[in-house]
């Protein structure tokens, strides 16, 4: 194991920041923010940053690609990815074209991460039946498949529109594609479905001690045997603060995820957080949130336990402050990856 | 709120053919229907806590065993009618808005344990199976009608049901039910137990509505006398007084 190659990501669903003086950035300010952030992700070699899609209001990012374009002008090697792209309220041929057109635009550095999405605000905004959640996510993947397999396309689909010897433009250059991932969240069949098409797999694990994942990981690899399929690195994302005092990287976790969670769980049917789960999704659980050393030391654990070849870590959650998302993205590129490396003994 | 005493309950003139009685010595075999999220960790649970569970789906056996054996080593996976069969007790962890795929005769004079909710995001925008003058348990047993169905294990989330049950190994969480049945309470009560929760009686099938996604009490993963006040307090919250708006009263 001692040559594994690890990658390591910054997820963000462009979650409203807020200036250093406390007052809130709009829309426009998040968004020259975050695409400030990929750059200085760049050039602290972090692997990745990917974008979530939503359509809500404390959230600024709705049309990630846009947002990845600007990022691959101002960027060199960073992989511009999403986390995740709703394919199931989206027109898998549209996708394409965004993508293809980020491929050219960024010198094939673009990631798609497809998934049924957690969030459903999508489905009437863009005219879909949350009722066929499912079916819809099952035909777009299909479609998705079959469009980048570098042919013109013959599809007869039930949900989706026919197409007879159809090219997409822009066509991706020979032997290449776009990187496609799977985002998957507690539903085993997703795991399934993702191995079929041969996709790599990322688990969010937001949650809970990370270990509790470990059915879902050997259920990746026992789908890859009964398939016959290439086994993929695996990766997970999960929410994490890292700042140079551990008190005050907690009490920024408790003001700002533990708010956003709160947010989201009125219409998961969350209870609200307390203090104590909070603190246990810290010690124990799925929080990466201390100093450099602390979230090293956690995520090589995990890692690990869990035998993942990729992280991503979301930052920024509930907007927090400037100086605190930075200071989250420098101690990740400069301190907390190379740690996390070297515990691992690997790239 | 002033807790119903059982006996309130309606009487239940359905038979109680296949029923397992806590009485007897052996465990009770648990059916679980619907092997995604919540099926699939039901089945975990229960087989890690030693207790004999069958487990079907909408797939194949051929599909699905090879996940169930991965991801519940020790359940066994059969089609759906099989594990009506052959379990004393059927716990409903399907979609709720797939209710009607359920076969009432196959499932006469069996106690089900109804787990579903309706969720917009596999249920649909709209929901017209339940409401509040009609809880979503209610209707599945109006659907069941020879079944003898108590509302249980809907009010925690999926990973609750592990993580805050793991995390608090000394203080057993509460797990709520509800049911037309007084006969089968004690069972009902030792299969929450069985997998490792503190079963709370909260009277009659109707009052079932009040641990709908919605309540307070929905998502709570709590000791028993915490859950026992936020039911004391349900009539302050938003919820109840949609429900009292509803129905012209309280729930009684």
């Amino acid at each position: 194991m001692a040559d594994k190659k690890y990658t390591f990501g910054l997820d963000t669903f462009g979650d409203l920041a807020f200036h250093d003086d406390g007052t809130q950035m709009n829309g426009d300010q998040t968004l020259q923010q975050v695409v400030k952030e990929a750059k200085l992700a760049d050039d602290l070699g972090i692997d990745l940053i990917a974008l979530g899609e939503h359509h809500r209001p404390e959230f600024a990012i709705s049309s990630p690609e846009v947002v990845l374009g600007a990022m691959a002008a101002v960027t060199k090697n960073i992989k511009l990815g999403t986390a995740v792209t709703v394919l199931s309220s989206d027109d898998p041929v549209r996708v394409f074209e965004r993508f293809s057109t980020l491929h050219g635009l960024s010198g094939g550095r673009e990631q798609i991460m497809l998934g049924r999405g957690s969030f459903t605000e999508s489905f009437p905004l863009y005219g879909y039946d949350l009722e066929k959640y499912n079916e819809l996510f099952e035909e777009k993947i299909a479609m998705w498949d079959e469009l980048l397999k570098h042919k013109p396309m013959n599809w007869n689909g039930k949900l989706t529109q026919k197409l007879t010897n159809t090219k997409i433009f822009p066509l991706l250059p020979k032997n290449e594609t776009i990187d496609t991932v799977v985002g998957v969240g507690g539903s085993p069949e997703s795991i399934v479905r993702a191995v079929y098409y041969d996709f790599p797999v990322m688990i969010a694990i937001i949650g809970g001690e990370p270990t509790r994942f470990r059915p879902y990981v050997d259920l990746y690899h026992r789908a890859v045997a009964e398939y016959k399929k290439t086994e993929h690195p695996l990766g997970m994302h999960s929410h994490g603060i890292i700042l140079e005092d551990a008190e005050e990287a907690k009490e920024v976790g408790w003001k700002y995820i533990r708010a956003e969670m709160d947010r989201i769980g009125i219409d998961r049917g969350w209870a609200p957080m307390t203090r104590d789960r909070f603190e246990f999704e810290i010690d124990k659980g799925s929080y990466y949130v201390g100093t450099p050393e602390q979230v090293a030391q956690k995520l090589a654990k995990n890692m690990k336990a869990l035998d993942m070849s990729r992280f991503d870590l979301v930052y920024g959650t509930g907007g927090q402050l400037q100086h605190e998302r930075e200071e989250t993205i420098r101690n990740y590129g400069e301190k907390v990856i190379p740690r996390v490396k070297e515990l691992l003994g690997g790239e | 709120m002033r807790r119903p005493s059982a006996t309130t309950a309606k009487r239940s003139s359905r038979g109680s053919r296949n029923c397992w009685e806590a009485s007897k010595m052996a465990e009770p075999t648990i059916g679980i229907i619907g092997a995604g999220k919540l099926g699939s960790t039901l089945a975990r649970i229960g087989t890690q806590r030693g207790l004999p569970i069958l487990i079907g789906s909408r797939h194949s056996v051929a599909d699905l065993k090879w996940i169930i054996d991965t991801m519940a080593p020790g359940a066994v996976t059969l089609s759906t009618p099989d594990v009506i069969k052959q379990a004393d007790i059927i716990i409903l962890a399907i979609p709720l808005s797939s209710y009607q795929d359920l076969d009432p005769k196959a499932l006469a004079g069996k106690i089900v344990l109804d787990a579903t909710n309706y969720w917009k995001e596999v249920d649909g925008t709209v929901n017209n199976i339940s409401s509040l003058t009609e809880s979503s348990s209610e209707v599945i047993q109006n659907y069941l009608a020879d079944s003898l169905v108590a509302k249980a294990f809907n009010h925690m989330g999926y990973h609750d049901l592990e993580i805050e049950v793991d995390r608090h190994p000394d203080v057993r969480r509460a797990m709520a039910y509800a049911t037309d049945h007084d006969e089968i309470r004690p069972t009902v009560e030792h299969v929450l137990s069985a997998f490792g929760f503190d079963p709370l009686d909260m009277g009659p099938l109707r009052f079932g509505l009040l641990l709908e996604p919605g309540s307070p009490l929905f998502g709570e993963a709590i000791p028993k006398v915490d859950f026992e006040d936020k039911i004391k307090h349900i009539y302050e919250s938003d919820y109840g007084k949609k429900i009292v708006m509803a129905r012209g009263s309280r729930i009684h």
